[in-house]
């Protein structure tokens, strides 16, 4: 049987785009459209869950199952389906004030299941669709278009926040570096875990700071301000690695994750293998969880009857 | 009353914690055995240990749905219990207290609130009666109350010594040799409180132990009074069907699982949480065919994750479900919208308790009704359904998924504290009643394809259009909580807008014709009466026991229980509206929820509004009272029961 390949075609769709132009959004879009494709996944496998912010609208331009969910929300819903349904391939994408303010609680936790999915954070320092007020990660002292003054918060870092949540695979890709970006989202959606991907993401209308010029030093005549982790740097937890060995990729993890010097390192910072996936717990807990996700239980029978037999339940409180 | 009509109102109190909610089931269901029916009322603090918590357990010849006071025996084991509801005994009723319990002074209790220690300083007072313990004991025996000493401390050191319990065993084996007291001072059979003992304990050692401790408390009772000379009875009955004795969380949770449901997300919060553990510990129940069914219960960091992750599940074609209370609710409003607009079928399980904001964590209230009905900003369609007792709790449970799958919306299952600890003897839940309609889902395959996007919300003459679930070949669409198009497509196109909401909208007037009247309104007592009671949720039993014993008085009465209050049953209640004289509504809130609701869908103000707001349910003979002074033309527009020793 021949199977018809899947091409980035397959994942986008004809419908008006009301991004800014020049928005580090429109390269997420496109790594993550050609991703999906270089995945060999059909449409109606992925579903795509949003935030509210203009990252939030991600979802509007794949071709896929989309859902806009609520501003801070967008990990629960996302959960929601893919508890109830193992089989679909999930992805959830938001902005930095839609995981790191609003949904911060979601994200925390989230990281608690190792459920199967990816959650990529579109971080551009800002709260775009609101006309650029600060957002979590925009750092102490910064002053960006809009702000009256410069931020007196400091700002959160996501990649240590998700480490510290538990998340099995922690990476950071850069908008408009779209090949590194691809394979980042391959690698995090092939995860057997949940998967968090920080994008650096330019928003030319309210960033003035961190603009794609910045990114690309333009100012320092093309020495770009992001780079890969070093080769010699080794994200990978196994099952069985020794006490010894974890402590030293963590304390490598932070000091990368936290480095001050440019330049921004992008890359796979942590995947952790040895954690069990929530799938897997579940099976242990339930057996026909595969067999029979929530999606697929058998309400009825052909008479619209249910198909539970109540009677051991029945009998735990019958007197008789 | 006829020498074989039997009504006993039995209460024990106790420090949370000490044993007293499984001395109270190993009562009920002893009674039950008997082949009697049992209703069981649970109060409690919110509080792990130490404060006071008391349990009614009515025994009766005919079904029972409420509490009454006074009641007929009181069993405390220490002073506070004592204190509380010592002028809670009927005249010709039994208190039983500790003989050790030294002599204390009512105004020396801090535990106890100033406003309760006023009322009884001043009843001792005007009895002429000192303010202490020993005065509450005397002020009992002037009413005709059987006071009996019980050495608890010797009885447990005989427990220790006869049956080699440790000491602690032995102490919490008292609550049992306090059951099995009762039970001889009934002269009830004790093979029935060993039965209760057994269904209670199941087959832990602890079954044999506490078995022997209720021969030895028979044998004590014996000895030492003369049992004959006591007023009260209970001999088993002839008949004795199966019947089941439960909580409203466990027949709630038992609905639903009969119903299918896949997925349950919840969030800690009393007195909802009962519920999504005991599906969680009865995940994998067995199928008709020999299989296994499961749910997965999952839960979330807040009430906002708890109606996200379930609305999730549910585009999945997985039954859904949430549980929570008020404080719960308010966190899942903005879910509320998300799913109404997108037409997502979600159930939202209320148990009401006293607020606003952390209010009376473990006290009863009807205090969401308005919430429920109107939750959310904007508007959206949905279904407010409130059960009134245990066997309406399994029946609205399953059905509720009913409505949600069929009209593709949210339903709010409204209960309260009252119903959720309420213990009932039912007769068995019968899953081969209840039908299931899963509602229109798409086969968008089938169909042929959709290359801009199947039509999700395609407007129809119903407002229904069928739903592809999520990773479905074909169904492909967009979900937005914004405005949308028929596809899913945000939109503030102004046509789509109204196409959209009165295609959402036009479900509930459908609803509201399709659905049978009997599931929106019950009526009960004497349809023709004029005196009409109208009700809805956990009031059901004091009413409909309150218009049977009027009924017995010659005074006719017409109740009629709303069952689903949104949409409203305006047209259904319209000929009894028209023909009420007085009407009254009885609600367990301070502002009439369901008294404005009515006004506001049919014009139709209550001639009295009855209502309670103390946290407690109201009580059969409370009930009575007003309803005999609205006879008497005594009640003004608002009356308020109030009970200052609950
Ligand atoms: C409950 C709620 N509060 C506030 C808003 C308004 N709001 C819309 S988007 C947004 C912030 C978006 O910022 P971010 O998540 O960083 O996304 P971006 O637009 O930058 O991609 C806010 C506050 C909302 N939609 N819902
Ligand atoms: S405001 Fe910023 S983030 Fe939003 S679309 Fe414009 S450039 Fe992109
Ligand atoms: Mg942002």
């Amino acid at each position: 049987m021949s199977v018809a390949t899947v091409t980035v075609k397959d994942f986008q769709v004809d419908y008006p785009n009301d991004w800014c132009p020049g928005c580090g959004d429109f390269g997420i879009l496109n790594a993550l459209q050609q991703a999906l494709a270089g995945l060999g996944l059909r449409p109606h496998e992925v579903a795509v869950f949003g935030g509210i912010g203009c990252s939030g609208k991600t979802q509007y331009y794949v071709n896929a199952y989309d859902i806009h969910t609520l501003h801070g929300r967008v990990l629960p819903y996302a959960i929601g389906a893919k508890l109830a349904n193992p089989a679909l391939t999930v992805i959830a994408v938001g902005g930095d004030g839609d995981g790191m303010a609003i949904g911060a609680g979601h994200f925390v936790n989230a990281g608690r299941g190792n459920l199967d999915l990816t959650y990529i954070l579109f971080n551009n320092e800002v709260y775009g669709l609101t006309k650029g007020q600060a957002s979590p990660t925009l750092p102490l002292g910064a002053q960006t278009k809009s702000l009256p003054e410069p931020t007196i918060q400091s700002g959160i870092n996501p990649l240590m926040l998700a480490m510290a949540s538990g998340y099995t695979w922690i990476g950071r890709g850069y908008a408009f570096d779209i090949r590194g970006l691809v394979r980042l989202i391959q690698q995090a959606i092939r995860h057997p875990g949940l998967a968090f991907l920080e994008v650096l993401q330019p928003c030319p209308t309210y960033n003035n700071l961190h603009t794609k010029a910045w990114f690309a030093g333009k100012d320092r005549g093309g020495l770009p301000r992001y780079a890969p982790l070093e080769p010699s740097y080794d994200p990978v937890i196994l099952p069985g690695t020794d006490e010894a060995t974890l402590q030293a990729r963590m304390a490598a993890f932070i000091a990368e994750a936290t480095r001050s010097e440019e330049p921004i390192r992008t890359g796979v910072f942590w995947e952790n293998r040895a954690v069990p996936s929530l799938g897997e717990r579940l099976v242990q807990r339930l057996p026909n969880y595969l067999s029979e996700p929530p999606a697929k239980k058998a309400v009825a029978d052909g008479h619209g009857r249910p198909v539970v037999d109540l009677e051991p339940l029945l009998a735990e409180v019958a007197i008789r | 009353m006829s020498a074989n009509v039997v009504d006993i109102a039995w209460r024990v109190g106790g420090p949370q914690g000490k044993g007293v909610d499984t001395a109270a089931g190993v009562f009920g269901r002893a009674a039950a055995a008997g082949g009697f029916f049992v209703f069981g009322r649970r109060e409690y603090y919110s509080n792990i240990m130490g404060r006071h918590s008391y349990f009614d357990i009515r025994v009766a010849t005919h079904p029972v749905a409420v509490h009454r006071n006074p009641v007929d025996i009181l069993v405390t084991f220490e002073t506070e219990t004592l204190v509380r509801h010592a002028l809670a005994v009927a005249a010709g009723g039994l208190l039983l207290h500790d003989a050790g319990a030294a002599d204390v002074p009512i105004d020396r209790m801090v535990f106890l609130d100033p406003p309760l220690q006023e009322a009884l300083v001043s009843h001792l007072e005007e009895a002429g009666l000192p303010p202490t313990t020993a005065g509450l004991l005397e002020a009992a025996r002037r009413r005709g109350v059987t006071v009996l000493s019980v050495p608890y401390g010797e009885l447990a050191e005989h427990l220790t010594s006869t049956l080699g319990a440790s000491r602690a065993r032995a102490e919490r084996m008292i609550n049992t040799v306090a059951v099995a007291l009762s039970g001889a001072l009934l002269q009830y059979d004790p093979e029935l409180i060993k039965k209760g003992v057994a269904l209670t304990f199941g087959s832990s050692p602890m079954t044999e132990l506490n078995q022997q401790a209720v021969d030895l408390a028979y044998a004590y009772a014996r000895e030492t009074w003369d049992l004959e000379a006591l007023p009260l009875r209970l001999a088993p009955r002839a008949e004795r069907p199966v019947r089941l004795f439960l909580s409203g969380t466990q027949a709630v949770a038992m609905g639903k699982l009969a119903a299918g449901i896949a997925f349950q997300s919840y969030y800690p919060i009393s007195p909802a949480t009962d519920e999504s553990v005991y599906l969680e510990r009865h995940a994998t129940v067995p199928t008709v065919d020999g299989g296994t069914s499961s749910v997965l219960v999952w839960q979330t960091e807040d009430e906002l994750a708890a109606v996200a992750t379930a609305s999730g599940a549910a585009l999945t074609g997985a039954r859904s479900a949430t549980a929570t209370s008020g404080p719960g609710l308010s966190l899942m409003t903005e879910g509320l919208g998300w799913a109404g607009i997108n037409e997502v079928p979600l159930v939202v399980t209320i148990y009401q308790r006293g607020g606003p904001a952390t209010g009376l964590p473990t006290r009863s209230e009807q205090g969401d009704l308005l919430f429920a009905a109107h939750a959310g900003h904007g508007e959206f369609p949905r279904f407010v359904l409130a059960s009134g007792d245990v066997a309406e709790a399994f029946v609205d449970a399953a059905q509720a998924f009913n409505y949600a799958e069929r009209y593709q919306t949210v339903v709010i299952h409204l209960l309260d504290k009252t119903l959720a600890s309420t213990l009932q003897t039912v007769d068995p839940f019968d899953t081969s009643q209840l039908s299931i309609d899963r509602g229109l889902v798409a086969e968008p395959a089938e169909n042929g394809a959709w290359p801009g996007g199947f039509p999700r919300f395609r407007p129809t003459e119903s407002g229904i259009s069928p739903r592809p679930l999520l990773g479905q070949p074909g169904g492909m669409h967009w979900l937005t909580g914004a405005e949308h198009s028929e596809v899913g497509r945000v939109t503030e196109d102004p046509t789509t807008r109204e196409q959209q909401m009165e295609k959402r909208m036009r479900k509930l007037e459908v609803a509201a014709r399709e659905i049978p009247a009997e599931e929106k309104l019950q009526v009960y007592g004497d349809p023709d009466a004029a005196f009409t009671v109208l009700s809805w949720g956990s009031t059901k039993g004091a009413i409909l026991e309150a218009t049977q014993r009027l009924a017995a008085e010659g005074v006719q009465v017409r109740h009629l229980q709303i069952r689903m209050l949104w949409p409203f049953p305006a047209q259904e209640l319209a000929p009894f509206l028209a023909t009420a004289q007085p009407l009254v509504v009885v609600e367990t809130n301070y502002s009439g929820q369901m008294a404005r609701l009515l006004t506001q869908e049919t014009g139709t103000k209550p001639d009295h509004l009855v209502v309670k707001y103390n946290g407690r349910p109201i009580a059969v003979n409370e009930l009575l009272e007003a309803m005999r002074a609205i006879l008497a033309g005594k009640a003004g527009p608002r009356y308020v029961i109030r009970n200052p020793f609950e």
